[in-house]
């Protein structure tokens, strides 16, 4: 069986389903980044694919590849950021319990 | 000179606000100086006045003519002059004035305001009657209205600010009548406001649409001025802001407003509507003569109901002005004639008797009729000038007011005999409620609670003793006013009267 | 004939009356009442003087008038009013009635009025009357008459309240003034239509020659329906009803007994209450050109003299007596002049003026002697007390019986006659007269009898002080009563053999007057003398019936009385005319006036007062609507954004997921419309 663009796009929607699950389900908001994290490689994966296995006419084009590079450092870069105002949120509140965290509520 | 005249109380307007409000004596004889002048030159008037000239409608008639463009945009002039129709009136006006100067002299609060706010009065009522621009004569005829607004709301009686108001907007309304007319004029007529010219209009092919409706214009416009005047002369039904206004306002007040302010309505009756509008007068005489009829015998009828001195008499000058307009209806030399004598008749003697029950209210602080009795045995003096005054309101003849009364009612026989007859009832009923008053202020044994009441003083006497000299003098010799008045009336009918029927000397 | 001197006559009146009414208070304090007196009297005395004059001259003059004009008093249009006077026949007999009677008063006065505190003002009213009177009769036009019409009118009103502090005398004169005004009221509407019709033939006046010239004109034309000479005729007589008090308007003149006797005298009985006989003189003319309403005037007067003399029979007030007499004589003459006997009419006025001033100033004298007292029957056997105030009494009450040679008979019975013969009268109106004679004897004996006669009634103080009164009083009387006397004898009938020289004097006055001048047939002669007897006769029967009742046998009046009670008490309470009166037009007039009143004070006023609540109203509707509706909307907009922020913000749960959810669910809408569209 040839591994074809479906393939690709079949896994990237599974992954970023997996991950919107995650971020709306959970309530621990590490699992929550963990959700994003997921979702932000199957966008990846999307790029990566479409550069592969999308029309081509000519030279091969790697934009798509370049793009999921960005997305990786993008992805580490709010990670980091993301888990750094978990961990004040922890201090504070003593819980990262996404239900308890709605003090921006109207 | 006629704007001397008008405006000659204003002179003195601010000598009288910078004078310190104690010196109360100094005020008030500021005030009579602010009279004077507008006295002697009416009586300089009276002196040389051509008596041979008609004026009404015909430009060249008029005297001592003062024209001048004004607000040229609008085609408004200062346009001042005087016939045989104003002239009496204006020795009325200046002659009242100075009289009621005296007779304001008990006033003793907010001088300055009321002898401002009275010879800013005095103004409107000269200048309205000299008027001969219709804007001008609508100025000085709202000029009127104001300080007669505040004279009586602040220094009136008990109920002073209802009848205030009352006489206000009662007046207003008709003015506002009479300003829709006059601007209607204003466009129909080609632009001007000019009365003579306006006169010469031919209006019988105009019309008016109105709410899907076709009238005639002149029968239209007559029909607004005569509500407008008649709230002021007044007529039933619209008399009922004057008892109220009478009783309320202040002695010298009553004494202007029916000496001189109920003669505007006719007035301007003769002045305006008449000439400019000679058909509908003619549609509508019939009409007028009923409302006269009214007034004579519904006015003498509440009269002899009322126990408020003063209320009686206003109602008597309801029943008075009836003569006048009987007298203007009837379209004869002798009606017409009658009833401006009838203007200047009562107009003295209405004065006479307001002046004679405030001697008494100044007195006793009541204008019971029933509260008082006998007082002729007490003030013989007062008791005999009250008499005069009421067999002068009665028709006494020897006295002034039956030439008129003789005059208006011959007139209405001639066009309207059975509607005449009603009216000379009113004669039977002025004597009634006339000495039926006399009776019970002046006869019979004498109320004890008035047995120390101070007789007439000399001030008071003053102010009767003019207008009882022309009461007793045109009795007999009318002719000073008559000739005044004669060919400016002569030719009123004739112009009014002539077209349609053969014109009746 | 212009005769300058004329106006004097009633000017003297007139200065003597300003005199002593602006100076008269200040001169009685310091010289006390001699000067007013003098110079009230001495003004009178003069116009007496010079009314002989003008009668002497004009017995010479042609055409036998005198006339001055004093000025125009009004012109307007084809109207021309002049103060004028004019003396014809006619008026020579007013004047000098007027001015010789009025100064007998006038003498009486000052003894009957020497202790009245209002003396000048009495005397200055008085003076007035006597202007208003004259200017009455010399006045050359209609006009000139209703100036001194109503002149004496308001003098009457003046004296018969002169004691003013009593209520009722004070009300008598103001009934008096009142119900002379209408009569006023009849006479002026008859003015107008007679001027106007007159002025559509283009000769529109008001003097009495001019319109005696003219009056042919109008002969056929009509007003209202009916013709215009009788309409006129009526109108002035309705003036004469009031001012001369016969039916309906006499109701004044018995209350105006409340005045001063001498008053009474002159006002009511020799002059003011003559104004109406007069006026019909002046006018025989007109009056003769409408039968119909001569008639009436007949008919009127001779119900009126019957009906008067009637009440008089049982009065007891001895001024009510001849009050009603009054009323009754007056009947008579306009009876005369009914029937076209104008000079008769005038004759019994003349000879009335003598024997009924006589009558009132000696009850004068009886009232003055007995302290006030009025009452009949509180009297008797004055005459021993009162010899001349009796002797004169009894002159003149034989003198209203009309017993001959006495002036009441010539005048009356001529009356009589031409109310017979004339072609205006019948034999009706002759026996009505002649009842009315006789029943005129009846009462005028009884009220003799009843002062003068017999025991005297009055308790013994009164009796003590009764005096004669002083020669300022009965010299009059005593001159009043020789009048009475020798007054008829101008005017003494073909048919006794006389020349009636007074209905000569008067012939040119009632020239073309349809009763028959002194011609004289021997049978018309013996008819009248036939018909002279008869009432001479009811006279002498009217004197025996009153000396029966009250001389022989006393109490025969109250068994009368008590046998016809429902009678006596209709007499004695006037029919009861008054109160008719007072129920229905005096309370009809003030119920009217009230209603009125308060129909204006409620409907008319309420309608102004009602605009006024409505205008209010109205304003209070617009300000709610302003409030409420027209702010409500803009309120309503910020409410509803308001509404919008609060459901939108409601999206602000502060739950993470919620918003992450929004994201996707956005996407997922994106990506749709980016497919569908």
């Amino acid at each position: 069986m040839t591994v074809g663009l479906q393939h690709y796009l079949i896994l990237s929607a599974a992954l970023a389903a997996l991950g919107m699950i995650a971020m709306v389900s959970r309530r621990n908001a590490i699992t929550i980044l963990m959700g994003i994290e997921l979702l932000l490689n199957a966008a990846a994966i999307n790029f990566v694919a479409f550069s592969r296995y999308g029309p081509s006419g000519g030279a091969p084009q790697f934009g798509g590849q370049v793009f999921g590079i960005f997305v990786i450092v993008l992805a580490a870069a709010e990670a980091a950021i993301a888990l750094a105002i978990i961990i004040a949120i922890y201090h504070h509140r003593s819980s990262i319990n996404a239900d308890e965290l709605q003090s921006m509520q109207r | 000179m006629l704007s001397w005249l008008t405006f000659s109380p204003l002179l003195v307007v601010v000598p009288i606000l910078l004078t310190p409000s104690e010196k109360k004596n100094v005020i008030r004889w500021l005030a009579v100086l602010g009279t004077v002048p507008a006295l002697l030159l009416a009586l300089y008037i009276f002196g040389s006045f051509d008596r041979s000239l008609a004026g009404v409608n015909e430009s060249a008639g008029f005297q001592y003519v003062i024209q001048k463009d004004w607000i040229r945009s609008f085609h408004i002039q200062y346009y001042m002059g005087i016939d045989g129709l104003s002239v009496s009136m204006i020795l009325l006006t200046a002659l009242l004035s100075f009289l009621c100067i005296f007779a304001s002299w008990g006033i003793d609060r907010g001088l300055k305001g009321y002898f401002t706010m009275f010879l800013l009065l005095e103004v409107g009522m000269l200048g309205t009657f000299l008027a001969l621009d219709f804007f001008l004569f609508y100025i000085f005829w709202e000029i009127m209205l104001l300080p007669m607004y505040f004279l009586i709301g602040i220094w009136g009686g008990p109920r002073k600010v209802y009848a205030a108001i009352k006489f206000f907007l009662f007046t207003l309304f008709g003015s506002v009548l009479m300003l829709v007319a006059m601007l209607a004029l204003y466009f129909k007529a080609g632009h001007s406001f000019n009365l003579i010219e306006l006169m010469s209009f031919d209006y019988s092919s105009e019309t008016v649409r109105l709410f899907g409706l076709t009238m005639g214009f002149a029968k239209l416009m007559f029909i607004l001025l005569f509500i407008g005047f008649a709230i002021k002369v007044p007529t039933f039904p619209f008399h009922t802001w004057l008892p109220d206004a009478h009783v309320e306002a202040p002695t010298a007040i009553s004494v202007i407003l029916a000496g001189v302010l109920l003669k505007m309505g006719a007035y301007g009756m003769m002045r305006i509507s008449f000439p400019i509008f000679p058909d509908a007068t003619l549609w509508f005489s019939g009409a007028l003569a009923v409302i006269a009829m009214i007034n004579i015998v519904y006015g003498a009828l509440c009269a002899m109901a009322q126990t408020d001195f003063k209320k009686l008499v206003a109602y008597s000058s309801i029943s008075h002005m009836g003569f006048v307009l009987l007298g203007m209806a009837s379209g004869t030399t002798q009606g017409m004639n009658g009833a401006i004598l009838q203007m200047f008749n009562h107009g003295t003697i209405t004065a006479m008797l307001f002046l004679l029950v405030g001697v008494l209210y100044d007195r006793a602080h009541h204008r019971d009729l029933d509260g008082f009795g006998g007082l002729m045995s007490r003030m013989p003096v007062y008791g005999s000038f009250s008499s005069l005054a009421f067999f002068a309101a009665l028709g006494l003849p020897g006295l002034s007011s039956f030439v008129s009364e003789l005059l208006t009612l011959l007139g209405g026989w001639q066009t309207y005999p059975a509607i005449t007859i009603v009216c000379t009832t009113g004669i039977i009923l002025g004597a009634a409620y006339m000495l039926w008053t006399l009776q019970r202020v002046f006869l019979g044994p004498l109320n004890p609670r008035y047995a120390d009441l101070p007789e007439i003083n000399r001030r008071e006497v003053f102010t009767l003793v003019p207008l009882a000299i022309l009461v007793i003098v045109l009795g007999f010799y009318p002719h000073p006013v008559l000739d005044l008045l004669r060919t400016s009336t002569n030719h009123l009918v004739d112009l009014v009267w002539e077209t349609g029927r053969v014109s009746v000397h | 004939m212009p005769a300058a001197f004329l106006w004097w006559i009633p000017a003297l009146p007139l200065f003597g009356a300003a005199f002593n009414g602006l100076l008269g208070g200040p001169l009685q304090r310091r010289f006390g009442k001699r000067p007013v007196t003098w110079i009230a009297c001495a003004v009178v005395f003069a116009s007496f003087v010079l009314s002989v004059q003008a009668f002497w001259l004009l017995s010479s003059a042609e055409p036998h008038v005198l006339e001055t004009k004093l000025w125009t008093w009004f012109q307007v249009g084809s109207l021309q009013a002049d103060f004028a006077f004019r003396v014809d026949p006619l008026t020579a007999v007013m004047i000098l009635v007027v001015t010789g009677v009025g100064f007998l008063i006038h003498v009486y006065s000052t003894g009957y009025m020497a202790r009245d505190a209002g003396h000048y003002r009495y005397f200055a009213w008085l003076n007035l009357f006597i202007f208003a009177m004259l200017t009455l009769v010399m006045g050359s036009n209609l006009l000139m008459m209703f100036i001194g019409w109503e002149g004496v009118g308001l003098c009457s009103y003046l004296l018969i309240g002169f004691w003013f502090t009593d209520l009722q005398k004070a009300q008598a004169g103001m009934k008096a003034f009142i119900v002379n005004r209408i009569g006023d009221f009849g006479f002026i509407v008859g003015g107008f239509a007679l001027f106007w019709a007159l002025q559509r033939h283009g000769v529109a006046t008001f003097d009495f020659v001019e319109l005696r010239q003219v009056a042919g004109n109008l002969v056929g034309e009509r007003i209202f329906g009916i013709d215009l000479v009788t309409f006129v005729t009526l109108c002035f007589f309705v003036g004469a009803t009031g001012k001369s008090a016969q039916i309906p308007l006499y109701v004044w003149l018995p209350d105006a007994m409340a005045g001063p006797t001498p008053v009474s005298a002159l006002i009511h009985a020799a002059t003011m209450v003559t104004a109406g006989v007069y006026m019909i003189g002046r006018l025989s003319f007109l009056y003769d050109m409408a039968p119909v309403a001569l008639g009436v005037v007949a008919v009127v007067g001779a119900v009126t003299a019957l009906f008067a003399a009637t009440i008089a029979l049982v009065q007891n007030d001895i001024k009510k007596v001849l009050a009603y007499s009054t009323v009754s004589q007056l009947g008579t003459m306009f009876l005369g002049m009914g029937v076209g006997a104008y000079a008769s009419g005038i004759f019994h006025l003349m000879t009335h003026a003598f024997f009924k001033a006589c009558l009132f100033l000696a009850a004068g004298s009886v009232i003055h002697a007995m302290h006030h007292e009025q009452d009949i029957t509180k009297m008797g056997g004055l005459r021993q007390w009162l010899p001349r105030t009796h002797w004169t009494f009894l002159v003149a009450t034989l003198a209203i019986a009309g017993i001959p040679p006495l002036a009441g008979f010539f005048s009356k019975d001529e009356i009589l006659w031409k109310a017979w013969s004339s072609p205006h009268g019948s034999p009706w109106l002759w026996v009505m007269g002649v009842l009315g004679a006789g029943l005129t004897a009846f009462y005028m004996l009884r009220l003799l009898i009843l002062t003068f006669y017999g025991r005297c009634r009055a308790d013994l103080e009164t009796q003590h002080h009764v005096r004669e009164s002083p020669a300022s009083m009965t010299l009059p009387l005593i001159l009043l009563a020789g009048l009475a006397f020798v007054g008829g004898w101008v005017g003494i009938p073909p048919a006794l053999g006389g020349v009636n020289r007074f209905e000569h004097f008067l012939a040119p006055v009632f020239e073309g007057a349809h009763a028959p001048m002194g011609e004289s047939t021997h049978a018309s002669n013996a008819l009248e003398n036939v018909l002279m007897a008869v009432s001479v006769g009811m006279a002498l029967l009217g004197i025996a019936l009153a000396h029966r009742m009250y001389v022989r046998e006393p109490t025969l009046p109250g068994r009368l009385v008590a046998r016809a009670r429902g009678v006596y008490r209709m007499l004695a309470n006037k029919f009861w005319v008054d109160e008719l009166y007072a129920a229905t037009l005096v309370a009809g007039t003030r119920a009217a006036s009230r209603a009125l009143a308060q129909f204006d004070a409620r409907v008319v006023d309420g309608v102004v007062n009602g605009t006024g609540h409505a205008t209010r109203g109205a304003s209070w509707v617009s300000g709610a609507i302003d409030r409420y509706v027209v702010d409500g909307l803009v309120n309503g907009l910020g409410s509803l954004v308001r509404a919008c922020g609060g459901f939108a913000s409601r999206l602000q749960t502060g739950v993470i997921q919620n918003y992450v959810l929004a994201v996707f669910g956005g996407v997922v809408v994106l990506i749709a419309v980016m497919h569908f569209f």
